[in-house]
């Protein structure tokens, strides 16, 4: 199945990031096509959460710019970057826990919802028909991600696996044209590693979203992604495919160690 | 009663164009779907069939769980006369390549992406299936293969065929005669390749026909229909029925949800295996095991009540003043609500089949006011044979001849069968055909059993199953190791379960442990276990499974004809029997005969009188890969008990 991807839709030029004297990232440069999937990879503390909180707004790098879709930005907050059609999901799960699948899943709808607080508070008239607009999407989403099951199971009772899911969920619930995805696969056995390979392929597939995932486990990064960027204490060590970046030798030497 | 499957559809749509026919469960919403609107699904894809080459007397597989439009696409080929095959969608590739060389299947219509890899994995082994139609086009946007294309496609075709010759569909429906085939269903069979067993429009409806009259089944029926399509049991519910009276199948969202589901629909007519009763009771103990003192009080008594009072009830026998009242007062607090949460408020009549029931289980869901009943029947016999009538339930019976039935047992303990709903024979297996169906008319069903004294048909095991001890203590005892299984699964603890005996001095069986069961079991008494080989090893976990051996032989000693089947050695095994290992159909019964022969080493060891004995498994995962396990198993002695045969 060969893929076909479009323009460049994120280019990230020369960014640097630094926490007081720590530098977390010097001059990184790479870009994102629409519709594929791009991995960074690299080591603990190689830079790669950083990397992604200065795409979505989070942090404000010192120096380089982002541009998205041709428009270069320097300083953005992360509702703007939303409001731009970029999602996120967390590393460390930020699920909303006492709530329902549907009603996390229904915060992420919160952009499109056009009643003010107010209105949403009385529920009444045209909020009430938005809400009923916005559940239809939401179901279609746990049908897609399959968690039929759990529709109205508060989130802090289900298993990890399935909490990751959620996260994905709220995030697609936004329609995102690009979807960073922070370590999705973190903390599952094979079988979830599986799924979620599975659902970010389809993802991919089915609604043509862009992709930056963020992945440690190496196995699951080469298997999905169509180009990976490599990081190692801050700075870009490798840029490809899979196999190129596999057969790097400072790739190589930066997971595996050299000898001397 | 001539008539089709086609035209009772196309009567209902007539009659009631706008009374619900099917109702699936989607976006967390149930839709419905008419009579008037499957009647013109089913028109179209008709018309789409017929554009893509479906002929008269053609097969046409159909493969998925129970969704309307697959039950639309085997109306729609019926139409035709072409002739649908449910396949299980469980099965793994390599099962499908029979039936569909068999028949020659040259059309297919699949549920999914999972069922249209399968098939197409089978190309080269089935040249002769041109075309794959699927119903949920999920993950298949980019696949390109020849012959393949989504159900829309189809009907869209169809609306273009039907625009052209407008009247093609209703000359179809017209030309079908009550004595052509139906349907076919491919028997999953304990030894040998399966068997397609032809069924006509006539055997299906003939028999269904005798089933509503004899549960007074209306139009206002829900069911659920979750079990596999390509199961006689599940399509004579959900299909056969459902169009003989015109009531509402539901469809679950997933398979995930069905307990959901359940609750949602309230079926008032349902039918399933004794397995999937067992298996929402355990639920229902698990949560009573972590409920508040109180409530556990209150569940205890009321069920000890139950136990007591809620059978004759069941039966329409009088019980005393107080014990009514008070029953009343458990229904209250405990049956209602016990019958809400598994989703039975609404049961009118409920069925169980396929295997024997264990009496503590039977008794619980009729003691909390559930009418459940047995039933005997088989694919050959289109299911419905004998039947429980309302007030005479019992656990160790599958009731009494129906319509049309007339039953006798043969010299050798054989029931014989002849019915309206007889098979119209094997399809292109004359010689299996006149096996079971002799040249006046009987059908020989294998099982071997007898007519007890109040009309009630009831059943030992397979007949050719039934052995003899041969030497030892009890030899030219009667051996019947189904029976003997069964009562070990009857135990909570017990998954499956596999004797031997026939022509050998004594019985020794298999043992499958209950995961759920014994797993909490486990965890209740603090003891610790890595998966479920090193569970099946606990010394702790043998004394469990031997005092279930030893109650059985109790058991077993009261029985004048059977007392010699007592288990004197038994292992439980390292891994559990599976389908897609070969071990059990796939309707979940043991093959004996494969299983011997797998785990030769382990028999010798029982009957050897080895201690223990290290064994090596393949096993072959969901997903096509194999793994091997390994254990060392240990064989132990259990106590038998002296037989009552010379004393009475």
């Amino acid at each position: 199945m060969s893929r076909q991807f479009g323009e460049v839709i994120l280019e990230v030029a020369n960014i640097s990031l630094s926490f007081g004297g720590v530098r977390a990232l010097t001059d990184i440069s790479f870009n994102v096509r629409e519709h594929e999937i791009r991995a960074i990879i690299g080591p603990n503390g190689a830079g790669k959460s950083s990397m992604l909180n200065c795409i979505n707004g989070v942090y404000q790098p010192q120096q380089g710019t982002i541009a998205f879709r041709g428009k270069t930005f320097r300083h953005m907050n992360s509702r703007q970057v939303a409001e731009m059609g970029v999602a996120r999901t967390f590393q460390s799960l930020a699920l909303f826990k006492g709530m329902s699948v549907i009603d996390n899943i229904m915060t992420g709808r919160n952009l499109k919802m056009k009643c003010n607080l107010f209105q949403q508070a009385l529920h009444w008239g045209p909020s009430r028909r938005e809400e009923s607009e916005q559940r239809q999407f939401v179901e279609h989403i746990i049908d897609f991600l399959e968690i039929q099951p759990y529709r109205k199971t508060p989130v802090g009772k289900m298993p990890y696996g399935l909490q990751k899911r959620v996260d994905l969920g709220r995030a697609l619930a936004m329609e995102p044209k690009v979807l960073l995805l922070d370590e999705p696969m973190a903390g599952m056995n094979v079988e979830e590693k599986q799924d979620m390979s599975r659902f970010i392929l389809d993802v991919n597939d089915e609604f043509g979203t862009t992709i930056v995932l963020i992945e440690h486990d190496m196995s699951v990064v080469m298997d999905i992604s169509d180009r990976v960027v490599v990081l190692d204490y801050g700075k870009k060590i490798g840029d490809g495919t899979p196999d190129e970046v596999r057969s790097n030798p400072d790739v190589i030497s930066a997971y595996l160690g050299t000898t001397h | 009663m001539q008539t089709t499957f086609p035209r009772l559809m196309l009567q209902h749509a007539a009659e009631r164009p706008q009374a619900p026919a099917l109702r699936e469960k989607e976006y967390g919403i149930w839709q419905t779907l008419t009579w008037g609107a499957l009647a013109l699904i089913v028109r179209e894809l008709a018309a789409g069939f017929a554009t893509a080459g479906v002929r008269r007397g053609q097969h046409v597989v159909v493969v998925g769980s129970n969704r309307p439009r697959l039950s639309a696409c085997m109306l729609a080929a019926q139409a035709l006369g072409a002739v649908p095959i449910p396949l299980y969608q469980d099965a793994v590739a390599a099962e499908f390549v029979f039936p569909i060389n068999n028949a020659e299947v040259a059309f297919a219509v699949v549920e999914d992406q999972e069922q249209v890899d399968k098939l197409l994995e089978l190309r080269e082994q089935c040249p002769g299936l041109a075309r794959i139609w699927y119903d949920d086009p999920r993950g298949l946007r980019n696949y390109s293969e020849a012959g393949l294309a989504s159900l829309d496609a189809l009907i869209k075709a169809g609306r273009d065929h039907e625009r052209q010759h407008p009247g093609y569909f209703d000359a179809q429906v017209a030309e079908a005669d009550p004595h052509d085939v139906a349907a076919m269903f491919f028997t999953s069979g304990t030894t040998g390749n399966p068997k397609g067993v032809v069924h006509t429009h006539f055997t299906l409806l003939d028999r269904a026909n005798a089933g509503k009259a004899f549960d007074k089944l209306t139009e206002r029926e829900d069911v659920l229909a979750y079990l596999p399509p390509a199961w006689i049991g599940q399509n004579i519910f959900s299909y056969a029925q459902w169009l003989a009276c015109g009531y509402v199948v539901n469809c679950p969202e997933s398979a995930s949800t069905v307990t959901i589901d359940l609750k949602e629909i309230g079926p008032t007519y349902y039918f399933a295996p004794p397995r999937i009763f067992e298996g929402l009771l355990t639920t229902v103990m698990i949560r009573m095991e972590d409920a508040g003192r109180v409530k556990k009080w209150l569940f205890d008594h009321f069920m000890a009540l139950a136990r007591r009072v809620g059978p004759a009830l069941m039966d329409g026998k009088p019980v005393s003043a107080f014990d009514g009242l008070h029953y009343r007062l458990g229904d209250l607090c405990i049956y209602g609500p016990l019958r809400n949460t598994l989703g039975f408020s609404r049961v009118r009549v409920a069925y169980t089949a396929g295997e024997a029931i264990g009496p503590d289980l039977f008794t619980f869901y009729r003691s909390i006011g559930i009418n459940l009943k047995q039933l005997y029947g088989s694919t050959e016999t289109a299911v419905f044979v004998c039947l429980q009538p309302d007030n005479e339930a019992r656990a160790d019976t599958v009731g009494v001849p129906i319509d049309g039935v007339e039953i006798k047992v043969a010299d050798g303990g054989e029931i014989l069968v002849k019915s309206p709903g007889l098979l119209k024979e094997y399809y292109k297996n004359a010689a299996a055909t006149a096996e079971v169906l002799d040249a006046s008319g009987w059908y020989h069903t294998g099982d071997a059993g007898f007519i007890d004294a109040g009309g009630h048909l009831k059943i030992i095991d397979r007949a050719k199953d039934v052995g003899r001890i041969v030497g030892g203590a009890n030899d030219g005892a009667m051996f019947a190791p189904k029976y003997v299984e069964n009562k070990l699964k009857f135990f909570p603890y017990v998954k499956e379960a596999v004797a031997f005996g026939d022509r050998r001095e004594k019985v020794c069986a298999f043992v499958n442990i209950d995961m759920e069961a014994v797993g909490n079991w486990a965890e209740k008494r603090n003891l610790p276990y890595g998966g479920y080989t090193d569970l099946a090893q606990k010394p702790e976990v043998y004394e469990l499974v031997r005092d279930c051996v030893e109650k059985v032989n109790a058991d077993l000693a009261a029985d004048q004809m059977l007392a010699g089947s007592q288990i004197s050695r038994f292992l439980v095994l390292h891994k559990e029997l599976d389908a897609d290992d070969g071990e059990l159909t796939r309707t979940r019964k043991v093959r004996r005969g494969f299983i011997a022969e797998r785990y030769q080493v382990l028999v010798d060891a029982l009957y050897g009188g080895k201690v223990s004995q290290y064994i090596e498994t393949q096993v072959r995962f969901e997903d096509g890969r194999a793994g091997m396990v390994a254990a060392d198993l240990k064989i132990v002695d259990a106590k038998t008990y002296p037989g009552m045969r010379r004393a009475a």
